[in-house]
């Protein structure tokens, strides 16, 4: 099988492109789930779950800053700079991830809902793992190797999302009453999750992202066997905004103000 | 021969987060390449998100460069062959089980407790305080503990 190095990607300006279209999903959406974990640190339901939460967040920015890096060797700026300096219209993440974990503010009176961020976490793992799961078969082997090793601890990101969404099934009416209401809300915020955006057919056809079709009904299966499981009801996935398009919320600029802030504090922070 | 040479200095190199077990015993050094006038090593992340990387690049960098004042010396991670947890050597899971760190078992259910030996453990939380543990509970000598994640 063909497989392309950076060199062979970095020099070819339509591969170029096309990869990157991908790689700032990738990236963008794992950093803003980790931003959003992240600001669950104290808040969590338990002092062992605040430290799996900031550990899982933890992950998230790690895979974003592999993928960032690989847009670094194909000559898009320092990783550092992607992540913190590029602004809401070039983002590509799905506008579900870049949502609030709740209402208020994590330094004043946040009023952030587990149930929300468990599902929300749930269908972003889901999704990643359909599409990382092909993504093994890219003709682009950075992206390949990536996928590869990525794969391997995203399960138990997954499975960690999974025990919660049954506990708050099963536990009391309170918890299962929250998990509904949740899975409700975000059926309209997740229309863009599973979408590759305007390129989709032409990463397809190149071998960057095989089977795009079969990625995007791994992933609708998956979540109606756990509706089903659970006895939720068929989530219809909807959206006003499409991230992958470069359309957004005001929540992701006041993430971004955030997470730059931090950043222009100190540039050299390991991301 | 100069790459064993180098495989010995590296021997030196521990986890940060668990400074008795290296980083060879962890499975974590990949080719080696060295000659009179470059020295390269690559390294494999046990988790991506694992913030020990840069420490242990610097660490295995230093070293080589004292070692090898007059060679170039390059370190980088590379993830062209994933590590897998069945890299960790025997002495690798001797020195997590001396550490209080049980070794990774073939499933999350596999897990022995360092403590004791005993292998009725409860699994408590996937993720502990590191990427790469979970947090585990003894039923026999009632004792918390953490287990390295199989990979
Ligand atoms: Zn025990």
């Amino acid at each position: 099988m063909e497989r392309w190095t950076i060199e062979d990607v970095a020099q070819n300006p339509e591969r170029r492109q096309l990869a990157a279209e991908l790689l700032w999903q990738l990236a963008d959406d794992d950093l803003l789930m980790g931003f959003r974990d992240q600001e669950w640190l104290g808040l969590a339901p338990h002092i062992e779950e605040d430290v799996a939460f900031g550990s899982i967040g933890q992950e998230e920015i790690g895979h974003a800053a592999l993928y960032f890096g690989i847009l670094e060797r194909l000559g898009f700026g320092t990783a550092d700079d992607l992540a913190s300096l590029r602004s809401v219209s070039e983002r590509r993440n799905s506008v579900l991830i870049e949502q609030p974990n709740g209402p208020g503010h994590y330094l004043e009176s946040p009023r952030y809902e587990w149930a929300w961020t468990i599902v929300r976490h749930y269908l972003h793992d889901v999704w990643e793992m359909a599409l990382l799961t092909a993504l093994t078969g890219s003709v682009f082997e950075p992206l390949g190797d990536a996928a590869e090793k990525i794969l391997r601890e995203k399960r138990y990101h997954l499975a960690h999302q999974e025990l919660w969404m049954r506990t708050m099934a099963g536990h009391d009416a309170d918890s299962r009453v929250r998990l509904e209401d949740a899975w409700r809300r975000a059926q309209d915020w997740a229309g863009d999750l599973a979408d590759l955006g305007p390129y989709s057919s032409a990463l397809e056809s190149a071998g960057l992202c095989p089977g795009v079709d079969s990625v995007v009904r791994h992933y609708h299966e998956r979540v109606a066997e756990m509706a089903r499981v659970l006895g939720l009801p068929e989530m219809r996935m909807q959206t006003r905004e499409n991230g992958r398009r470069g359309e957004h919320t005001e929540a992701l600029q006041q993430a971004l103000d955030t997470l730059s802030e931090v950043y222009r504090l100190d540039p050299t922070a390991n991301w | 021969m100069l790459a064993q040479r180098v495989a010995q200095i590296l021997q030196e190199v521990g986890d940060p987060e668990i400074p008795t077990v290296s980083i060879v015993d962890l499975g974590m050094v990949g080719a080696i390449q060295a000659d009179g006038d470059r020295v390269l090593v690559e390294l494999m992340p046990t988790f991506v998100g694992c913030s020990a990387q840069r420490i242990i690049q610097d660490q295995v960098t230093e070293k080589l460069r004292e070692a090898f004042p007059t060679s170039t010396v390059a370190v980088r991670f590379e993830l062209s062959q994933p590590w897998t947890s069945d890299r960790i050597t025997k002495e690798g899971r001797e020195a997590l089980r001396k550490a209080g760190i049980a070794p990774p078992g073939a499933s999350l259910d596999d897990v022995e407790c360092p403590f004791c030996g005993h292998s009725s453990t409860v699994l408590q939380n996937l993720f502990g305080a590191t990427s790469c543990r979970s947090l585990y509970y003894c039923s026999h000598c009632k004792n918390p503990f953490e287990a390295f994640k199989p990979l």
